[in-house]
């Protein structure tokens, strides 16, 4: 009798966890290394106004490519640039018309040491440190803006030689915040204080647009996430208000309309 | 096939792991002998330690090696103390990264050799009144040479495949801390897939070689039953 009651009480939590999936899907998100932190804020809104959930994936947007090429399990790609989206839809691996702009990044030099960094940048023909810290510009957007922003500022000859290269964005941080890396170039996503907007620690100096083209992040659905409400819902939600004013906290330009 | 800037990822990696096994042989063997011979109650605790590299995931101890040895570390401000600066970011800094990630592979083959000789052939040299240096050169080494052998190899390979430790504390430039295996990560990344495929054909043949000489023509047991 109790046995039955027992088994009664599974299909029943099984009946219910099935019906509940129907309506309230989970996709997996492929999401480039600077934008973890919004789409982490992202992620957790969606799913309280939508009852979806996304499981967030982190890395660089090469990693995600090759991963994808090679029947990677992710359903939405939310790259660094606006190159790789396109890339898939052109292999056939992205849903065509469905890439977007959903972020213009915006790049920091920065030091986790207070006031080494002036807001002017002038310590880098200064000098007085042996490591730069920047991401590989030949697999991250933000690495390739470092080296414009440098030759624009007529000091790539002169300091390449003092490149210290993270394979994303993250690990470009994590050598400049154990400060093996006296600065780096880095994401201003990384080092924000979203309450004040203004860099949170140590010291930085916010490049002036005009110096590096812009970093246009794009995001797309991917084939394996057509099915999936999830998938498709989420980026509409990563054009919604509340989404956008989280993005824009970070410290990313939005995309004009 | 191979352009100029993978070739010296080749040779650099080829580099970094002959010094660190010659390194790793000349700590190594003291150590082993110690640990075959000793009775003290420290042995079970340093085999722990020298095996934690066997276990641990190399991100962990990158991770740790890059803020150890950074500025702010104990071991960097140590280096920065003897005036070497830091190790992060430098050849000497792959070079120690790589003997403590390896270490297991040249001291776990040289104890296991060390323990098979036995008391016997020691106690035979110590009755001809041959010194303990002396045993150890003309009596230990000779017995225990297809240890050193697989301890040699071992070490050298796992080096050259080394990869997670190099990519938290290298920085990727290259001739200094561009390693092969980070070579091929940073080409499958950038999506160049040809170049992948040319250098990672060079490590598996280069790997498979290897291991078939030690297991054919020099017949030594499987690594997984000599760690035992």
């Amino acid at each position: 009798m109790l046995l039955t009651t027992f088994s009664r009480a599974i299909i029943l939590s099984v009946l219910l966890l099935v019906g509940q999936s129907s309506w309230a899907a989970a996709t997996l998100v492929a999401v480039a290394a600077n934008f973890s932190k919004p789409m982490s804020e992202i992620a957790a809104e969606f799913e309280k106004a939508t009852g979806h959930t996304a499981k967030l994936s982190f890395g660089s947007t090469g990693k995600f490519v090759s991963q994808i090429e090679n029947g990677g399990p992710f359903e939405v790609l939310l790259s660094a640039d606006e190159k790789a989206p396109q890339r898939l839809v052109d292999s056939g691996l992205a849903v065509a018309d469905s890439q977007f702009i959903y972020a213009l990044g915006r790049l920091v030099l920065w030091s986790a040491k207070p006031g080494f960094v002036d807001d002017q940048g002038k310590v880098l023909t200064k000098g007085g440190f042996k490591h730069l810290a920047v991401a590989d510009p030949k697999l991250a957007p933000y690495g390739v803006a470092a080296v414009e922003a440098l030759k624009k500022m007529g000091l790539f000859e002169k300091l390449q030689p003092l490149f210290v290269q993270g394979e994303n964005i993250a690990q470009t941080f994590q050598f400049v915040s154990t400060t093996n890396a006296e600065l780096g170039f880095i994401a201003l996503a990384q080092v924000i204080d979203t309450q004040s907007g203004k860099i949170g620690s140590g010291s930085g100096w916010i490049i002036p647009g005009d110096y590096y083209a812009p970093i246009r992040q794009g995001a797309v659905l991917l084939k394996k996430g057509a099915e999936n409400p999830a998938a498709p819902a989420l980026l509409d939600y990563l054009k919604s208000a509340p989404a956008l004013a989280i993005i824009e906290k970070y410290g990313y330009d939005l995309p004009k309309k | 096939m191979l352009n100029p800037a993978d070739l010296d990822t080749l040779l650099l990696t080829f580099k970094v792991a002959s010094i660190a096994t010659t390194l790793m042989l000349l700590l190594g063997t003291p150590l082993a002998w110690w640990l075959a011979r000793t009775r003290s109650a420290w042995k079970g605790l340093i085999n722990a330690v020298v095996a934690l590299p066997l276990v641990l995931p190399p991100t962990v101890l990158g991770f740790y090696l890059l803020v150890l040895m950074g500025p702010a570390g104990a071991i960097g401000q140590f280096t920065s103390w003897l005036g070497l600066g830091t190790l992060p970011f430098t050849f000497a800094g792959l070079v120690v990264a790589s003997v403590l990630y390896s270490i297991p592979f040249v001291v776990q083959p040289l104890q296991a050799a060390f323990t098979t000789i036995g008391e016997l052939p020691l106690e035979a040299a110590a009755t001809l009144r041959a010194s303990p240096l002396d045993t150890f050169f003309s009596v230990v080494m000779p017995l225990a040479k297809p240890g050193f052998l697989t301890a040699a190899i071992l070490g050298f390979t796992h080096t050259v495949g080394e990869f997670g430790v190099v990519l938290m504390i290298g920085g990727n430039i290259p001739n200094r801390t561009r390693v092969v295996s980070v070579q091929i990560y940073n080409h499958v990344e950038a999506m160049e897939y040809s170049s992948a495929h040319s250098l990672a054909g060079i490590l598996l043949v280069f790997s498979f070689a290897v291991l078939l000489v030690l297991y054919t023509v020099l017949k030594t047991q499987p690594v997984a039953h000599q760690l035992k």
